[in-house]
C-alpha cells in the first residue's frame, strides 16, 4: 500500500490519532518482519552460534585432572616445582586414583595427560591398575611404593603436567594451537623445533588458499565477462554448464580428477602422444593436483557473483570510453574493471573462505606436505581423540578467517555483496 | 566411501526402532573385509534366523563411539576395532567387558586376540607390494624397499609416523625385535626421521588401503607399503600384485561392544558364532587374514594359509605393532611427521 492511499484511508494529517495509527501500524509491521525472521533466527541459534560457542568452550576447557584427582591437585597447587613433589603429594595421588569410581575417568585422566608428556598415558594406567595399596601405609612408604612400581614417578615432568593441567581452565590447548606450551615453572615458551608444526600449517593454508583464489580469478574473470555479454538464452545454456559440476559429488569430482591426472592417466598421455613432455608429469598426490582439483571445484563460487556484477555493468560506458578515445584495452582495465570490484571482491572471499577448510581434497589428492588445517583437525577429532586440541585449532582458523574478513572490509570499504 | 559411513549411520538408526528386537548393527571398515565378513559371518548368522544385520562402514573413527557413549545413544551393536583402539577404549569405558564364557574358550584362540573388552577376530599385516608384470626380482628387504638405485621409482607409504618409522629403522638395519626398543629413544626417533628423509623424494603418500594397489595398477608406484588383504583383493581380480613378507609388521582387529549398546546379548551371540572355527575358517578363504581361532588353521589348505599373515614362513621376520608404544608416543610421533612433513 503506498503512502497515498494510507493517507486517504486515515484521519486528517497532523492529528493524534493518525499519529498513534501510524505508530500501531509500524509496530506490527516490526513484528510481522520479526515473525518471518524468526525461525531462521533460531536456525541460526541452534546450527551455528551454539556449536560455534561449544567449540570455544571446548578448548579451553580442562576437567580431566580436577576431576579425577581433586586433593593431587590441591597438594600441588602450592608447590614450588623445583625438584620432586613431597611425599604428601604422591600419598594424595595414590588416595585420588584410588577413590575413582569408574575406570573411564582414569582413562581420560590418562588421555589428558599424555597429550602434554608423551607416557604419561601407560604410567597412570600401569599406577591404577596396582591400586589400591594396603590401608594405613605412611605417606613415605606409599611414595617408595610407587616408585618402585614405576621409577617414573620420579621424573619431576609428569608432575609439572599435572600441575599445570589442576584448574577447570587452561590455556594449554590453545598455546598447542600456537606451537607453544607451558615451561616447567608454569611459564610460556616455544615448543621444541621438531613439535613446531601449527604455524607453518597455517601458513600452508592461507597460502593453498591464495593461490587457488587466483587461479579462479584468473579464469573465471574472462568467462563471467564473456557469458554476461552473450544473449539471455545463451547465457543461460552455458550457465548450467558451469554449474553441472557444481552440483555433482565432492568425491566424485575428486575421483575423476585421479582418473585423468595419474601418471597413465588422460592428460599426461595425451601430452605424451602429442610430443609435449618425454617423461609423465607428476600432477597427483602433491600440490599440483591439489590445486587443479580445488580450482575446478571452487571455480562457479567465483563465477557466480561476478557475472552477477557484470550483468549489471551497462555496455555503453565502456563504448563511451573507447569513442572517447581511450585505447580499448585501457578503457577495459579503467573503466570496466573497477566496475566489477564488488564481485571480485565478493567471488574471491567467497572462494577463500571456502578454500581455508578444505579437507577431503587435499587429504587424498595431497601429499603429506599439502594438508590443510582441517586434516589437522580431522585427526585430532577421529584418530587421537584430542578434541581440547581439535577445537583450539578450530578457534584459530575462526579467528584467523574473522581478522582477514575484518581486513577485507577495510581494504574493500563496502558490505560483502553477492550481487 | 567416507560420505557412505553418516548416511548408513542415519539409515540404521532410523531403521532401528522398526525391529528392535531381531535387528543387529554391525560396524566394520567395508571394502574386501566387509565382502569377507558379509559371506562368512553375516549371511549364515541372518540365515539362522537370529536376527536381521545391519552392515555399517567406518573409518576407525573411536570419536564416533566415544560421542555415541557420552550422549546416552548407542546405535551401534557390534564394532570392529583396531588394537590400539580397544586398549585406549577399554580404559576409557567405551566398551562393555566381553563376557568370555558367552563367546567361546580362551584356550582356543591366539594369545593376542585374548582381550577383557573384545574378541580378536583376524590377523592382518602391513607389507611391501609390487607389480610382478613390471618387476621380475621384487624388494626382498626394506632396505631393498629404500634402494631407489636398484629399483628406481616412486614409493606408496601410508601418510603418517606409524609404520613407516619401523620400516625405516629396518631398512636402516635395526632387527625387527629391536625396532621399538630403538624408537624409543630420542636418537631412535631422529634416525628413523632421518632414514625416512632419505626416501622422501620418492614417496607417494597414500590415505586409504584401497589407494596403494590402485598406485600398483595405474603404474604411479614401483612398489608401496599396504595391507595384505587389499593385495589379496587385487589378485583376486586377477592382477599380478605380489608381496614380500619381511619385516612386515602385524596387528590384530577386535570385535567390541560399545558400552550401553541396545543388543547386548545377542551382539555375543553374534560375536561367538563369528568366532567359531567354521565360520573363521570361512572367513579366510574369503580374504587373506589369519584367523584368531587357532582351530580354524585346520580347516584350512596349505595354499590359502600361505597367502596368510600368520603363516609361519611369513611370520617369519614379522614384527607385532606395538600398540603400547603407540599409545604413548603416538601424538607426539604424528605431530614430528607432520612437522618433518612439513619442512
Amino acid at each position: 500500500m503506498s503512502d497515498a492511499t494510507l493517507a486517504l484511508a486515515l484521519p486528517a494529517a497532523g492529528s493524534r490519532e493518525l499519529v498513534r495509527a501510524l505508530a500501531r501500524r509500524e509496530r506490527r509491521r516490526h513484528l510481522a518482519a520479526v515473525a518471518l525472521t524468526l525461525p531462521l533466527c533460531v536456525f541460526l541459534l541452534f546450527t551455528l552460534l551454539v556449536p560455534i560457542g561449544a567449540l570455544l568452550l571446548r578448548a579451553v576447557e580442562n576437567p580431566e585432572v580436577v576431576h579425577a584427582l581433586p586433593r593431587a591437585s590441591q597438594a600441588l597447587s602450592g608447590w614450588d616445582r623445583r625438584g620432586l613433589p613431597p611425599a604428601a603429594t604422591y600419598a594424595a595421588l595414590a588416595t585420588d586414583l584410588a577413590k575413582l569410581n569408574d575406570r573411564s575417568d582414569a582413562g581420560a585422566l590418562a588421555r589428558r595427560l599424555n597429550t602434554d608428556v608423551p607416557g604419561a598415558r601407560s604410567l597412570i594406567m600401569g599406577t591404577y591398575r596396582a591400586l589400591p595399596f594396603d590401608a594405613g601405609l605412611a605417606a613415605e612408604a606409599v611414595r617408595n611404593h610407587m616408585l618402585a612400581l614405576d621409577p617414573r614417578w620420579g621424573e619431576p615432568k609428569y608432575w609439572h603436567a599435572i600441575a599445570n593441567n589442576s584448574s577447570r581452565w587452561t590455556p594449554n590447548y590453545l598455546l598447542a594451537a600456537l606451537d607453544l606450551r607451558r615451561a616447567a615453572d608454569g611459564g610460556i615458551e616455544r615448543a621444541e623445533p621438531d613439535q613446531r608444526v601449527f604455524g607453518r600449517i597455517l601458513g600452508r593454508t592461507f597460502e593453498i588458499s591464495a593461490i587457488v583464489t587466483l587461479f579462479c580469478l584468473a579464469l573465471g574473470y574472462p568467462l563471467a565477462w564473456w557469458l554476461s555479454t552473450l544473449p539471455a538464452r545463451r547465457a543461460n545454456v552455458l550457465m548450467i554448464l558451469v554449474l553441472v559440476p557444481f552440483w555433482t559429488s565432492i568425491l566424485v569430482r575428486v575421483a575423476a580428477w585421479i582418473v585423468l591426472l595419474q601418471s597413465a592417466g588422460l592428460v599426461n598421455r595425451a601430452l605424451m602422444a602429442l610430443g609435449v613432455i618425454g617423461q609423465p608429469l607428476a600432477l597427483l598426490f602433491n600440490r599440483t593436483g591439489v590445486i587443479i582439483a580445488m580450482v575446478h571445484i571452487l571455480l562457479p563460487f567465483m563465477i557466480l557473483p561476478l557475472y552477477s556484477v557484470m550483468k549489471a555493468v551497462p555496455a555503453t560506458y565502456l563504448r563511451a570510453a573507447v569513442s572517447l578515445g581511450s585505447p580499448p584495452l585501457a578503457a577495459f582495465f579503467r573503466v570496466y574493471v573497477p566496475q566489477t570490484l564488488p564481485g571480485i571482491g565478493a567471488g574471491g572471499l567467497l572462494v577463500f573462505i571456502l578454500s581455508i577448510g578444505y579437507y577431503v581434497t587435499p587429504a587424498l589428492l595431497g601429499g603429506a606436505e599439502d594438508q590443510m588445517l582441517s586434516y589437522y583437525i580431522s585427526q585430532y577429532t577421529n584418530v587421537d581423540v584430542n578434541w581440547g586440541l581439535a577445537c583450539a585449532l578450530g578457534a584459530i582458523l575462526l579467528v584467523a578467517t574473522l581478522l582477514l574478513y575484518g581486513v577485507y572490509r577495510r581494504v574493500v570499504k563496502a558490505e560483502l555483496s553477492l550481487g | 566411501m567416507k560420505t557412505s559411513t553418516p548416511l548408513l549411520a542415519i539409515v540404521a538408526a532410523l531403521a532401528l526402532p522398526v525391529a528392535a528386537q531381531t535387528q543387529l548393527t554391525v560396524v566394520n571398515f567395508g571394502g574386501a573385509n566387509a565382502a569377507a565378513q558379509k559371506k562368512a559371518y553375516v549371511e549364515p548368522f541372518e540365515k539362522s534366523g537370529a536376527a536381521k544385520i545391519v552392515s555399517v562402514e567406518y573409518n576407525g573413527e573411536q570419536a564416533k563411539i566415544k560421542a555415541m557413549v557420552e550422549a546416552k545413544k548407542v546405535v551401534w551393536d557390534v564394532v570392529e576395532v583396531e588394537s590400539p583402539d580397544i586398549n585406549r577404549g577399554c580404559d576409557e569405558g567405551l566398551f562393555e567387558k566381553l563376557d568370555w564364557s558367552k563367546v567361546g574358550s580362551k584356550a582356543d584362540f591366539q594369545p593376542a586376540a585374548v582381550h577383557e573388552c573384545g574378541i580378536g577376530t583376524f590377523v592382518w599385516s602391513t607389507v611391501m607390494a609390487y607389480n610382478g608384470d613390471k618387476l621380475k626380482q621384487g624388494p626382498a628387504t626394506w632396505a631393498d624397499f629404500w634402494n631407489v638405485k636398484k629399483f628406481p621409482g616412486k614409493r606408496g607409504m601410508r601418510k603418517g609416523a606409524r609404520y613407516n618409522l619401523e620400516f625405516a629403522l629396518m631398512a636402516d638395519g635395526v632387527k625387527p625385535q629391536d625396532v621399538y626398543k630403538v624408537l624409543a629413544t630420542k636418537a631412535g626417533a631422529d634416525r628413523a626421521f632421518r632414514k625416512l628423509s632419505q626416501l622422501r623424494p620418492n614417496i607417494q603418500w597414500w590415505e586409504a588401503g584401497a589407494q596403494p594397489p590402485q598406485f600398483l595398477v595405474a603404474g604411479d608406484v614401483v612398489m608401496t607399503t599396504a595391507f595384505n588383504g587389499r593385495i589379496d583383493a587385487a589378485q583376486r581380480e586377477g592382477r599380478n600384485l605380489k608381496i614380500s613378507w619381511t619385516g612386515g609388521i602385524y596387528d590384530l582387529d577386535y570385535w567390541v561392544i560399545p558400552a550401553g549398546a541396545p543388543n547386548k546379548e545377542l551382539s555375543e551371540r553374534f560375536i561367538a558364532f563369528a568366532s567359531t572355527p567354521d565360520a573363521q575358517a570361512e572367513y579366510a578363504r574369503n580374504i587373506s587374514y589369519g584367523p584368531t581361532n587357532t582351530k580354524a588353521l585346520a580347516k584350512l589348505t596349505p595354499k590359502i594359509i600361505s597367502q596368510l599373515p600368520t603363516s609361519p614362513s611369513n611370520a617369519k621376520t614379522a614384527l607385532r605393532m606395538d600398540n603400547k608404544f603407540w599409545a604413548d608416543q603416538g601424538e607426539v610421533l604424528e605431530k614430528r611427521f607432520a612437522s618433518w612433513a612439513a619442512q
